[in-house]
């Protein structure tokens, strides 16, 4: 491990435990069989071990796993859940609910919707990141098939109010779903509790394997959705195709484990998290947290170094594996929509990264990545202009800059 | 995304850094780009009698292209008349250091930054 980079992008993706990875091999090789074969012992035991995992995915959400389906991914789940859900009820119903801050793939999800001539309400979030409840009461209509909001942002950690969100699609009688890719495993889902009618869980975020999600649909009240896979009729007609076991097995391990050292991981990121950004505070002048501290899950930090750009930041430390806002590390030159949604100046977005911790992170590692970005943040603001000029006492909004 | 090895070299050990006085009428200072944008570059010219560049200082806010291209523009108009150095051209720039074409638009601010410093002398010394 000691000559590649200190991994702290967790929120893009996690390593497979070994201890899941254990329990998934079996089923590559001797037990292979196909969990749809009714004739034979070995299409038994491949069902009895996928119906297992969909217990452990069930049990960490508090569902019925008869209510859990599962998929490629948290892709294929938002996929699935919005476009299942808004082409099942559209002869009554074109509206959806979704907000500013989500995952490129709800919001790409909504954008295929309204070429289709569905209407969709993107919400605003405030600068905090946390959407408003009134206007979400607001938003929906009599026409509102469906209310998407994510449980946990995936470049600023934060926590969506679903309980409250849950109270009022509930209450209005509309469909609540929640990409909770970023969410579960790492804060407390309850389906019933909190409301939720459908549900998107990743495999590779939490520490399972890639290529395997799954998609929660509630029984009572019946949600039903039109499948975008169709074929054999697997998953209850929802999404056709052989499953995996072992990446099935995998995914429910993973829960199951998650699920385990839920409250003593949690407590020990939280401290790690402190110690990281304590240290950067005490060391540098200018350093702003892009969303609420408080309502976040622990392993994950946004901050804006000021006068020094995202991109040139992050070249000067490939010791360390962490992302950045900045449009120079996009195709498209765009700034992060997400900080953009928060208000945060687009010279801000520019200097922006994401430091996300995970169970593998250690405290050595933390210390050293403090260390590194505290002497590159130096370094480059020695280099910035905007430093200078900052230093000297000149507001930089104050100066005609040639946009090009 | 990977870079070349000469923008690395530039980005790691970075030429001319630094600032010269902008009120001195032999410096030349100009400063081109958008923090918005992601990427300022702040270039310096002294000029001497002859019309010869015989020193440069430069200060970036930007990726490592940026910071590459601005570097070595300075080591490039060093000893260069005003003339020579107004002609180098963004693209000589980006072969130079193998820029993607995503990150050509930093050679193009570095062409920028030297006219405008020569742009500044120039006006300075008619005033």
């Amino acid at each position: 491990m000691s000559d590649r980079p200190i991994y702290l992008d967790y929120q893009a993706t996690t390593p497979c435990d070994p201890r899941v990875l254990q329990v998934m091999l079996p089923y590559f090789t001797e037990e292979f069989g196909n969990p749809h074969s009714r004739s034979h012992a070995y299409g038994w035991r491949a069902e009895e071990v996928v119906e297992e995992a969909r217990l452990k995915v069930a049990h960490l959400i508090h569902a019925d796993p008869k209510a859990v389906i599962f998929t490629s991914g948290a892709t294929e789940s938002n996929n699935l859940a919005i476009k299942g859900v808004a082409h099942f009820y559209k002869a009554q119903k074109d509206h959806i609910v979704t907000c500013a801050t989500e995952h490129k793939c709800v919001l790409d999800s909504c954008r295929h919707l309204e070429q289709e001539g569905f209407k969709v309400t993107y919400l605003p979030v405030n600068s905090q990141g946390i959407i408003d409840l009134k206007q979400l009461e607001e938003a929906i209509t009599d026409r509102t098939s469906l209310v998407s909001i994510m449980a946990v942002n995936n470049e600023i950690g934060v926590i969506q109010p679903l309980a409250e969100i849950g109270k009022i699609c509930r209450a209005k009688g509309v469909f609540f779903h929640t990409d909770a890719a970023q969410a579960v495993g790492k804060i407390p889902i309850d389906v019933d509790a909190m409301n939720i009618d459908l549900l998107s869980i990743s495999g590779h975020k939490i520490y399972g394997p890639k290529g395997v999600g799954a998609l929660y649909v509630r029984r009572k009240p019946r949600v039903r959705l039109t499948s975008l896979i169709t074929g054999g009729g697997q998953e209850r007609g929802m999404r056709s195709g052989t499953l995996s076991p072992p990446l099935c097995v995998g995914l429910g391990e993973a829960c199951a484990i998650a699920e385990a050292e839920m409250a003593s991981e949690s407590a020990r990121l939280t401290a790690l998290r402190d110690r990281f950004y304590k240290t950067i505070q005490a060391e540098l002048d200018e350093v702003y947290l892009n969303g609420d501290l408080e309502h976040r899950i622990p392993g994950n930090l946004n901050l804006s170094f000021a006068f020094v750009e995202g991109e040139g930041l992050m070249m000067g430390m490939k010791d360390l594996a962490v992302s950045s806002g900045s449009a120079c590390t996009s195709a498209s030159l765009e700034p992060s929509y997400v900080l953009k949604a928060l208000g945060v100046e687009e010279d801000m977005a520019h200097t922006s990264l994401r430091i996300g911790f995970g169970r593998f992170t250690t405290e050595a590692e933390v210390d050293t990545a403090a260390k590194k970005i505290i002497q590159e943040v130096k370094r480059l603001r020695e280099m910035s202009p905007l430093w200078d000029m900052h230093r000297d006492g000149v507001d930089i909004k104050s100066i005609q800059w040639a946009h090009h | 995304m990977a870079y070349s090895t000469k923008v690395i070299d530039h980005y790691e050990n970075p030429r001319n850094v630094g600032t010269l006085d902008a009120k001195d009428t032999a410096v030349g200072t100009g400063l081109v780009g958008a923090p918005a944008c992601g990427d300022v570059m702040k270039l310096q010219i002294k000029v001497n009698d002859n019309g010869v560049i015989e020193d440069a200082k430069f200060k970036t806010f930007g990726c490592g292209s940026a910071i590459a291209s601005s570097s070595l523009v300075t080591e490039w108009i060093k000893g260069k008349t005003l003339e020579e150095a107004g002609a180098i051209k963004n693209t000589v720039i980006a072969q130079h250091l193998s820029l993607p074409p995503v990150k050509l638009h930093c050679s193009m601010l570095a062409e920028d930054a030297i006219k405008a410093a020569i742009n500044d002398y120039q006006l300075k010394k008619s005033a």
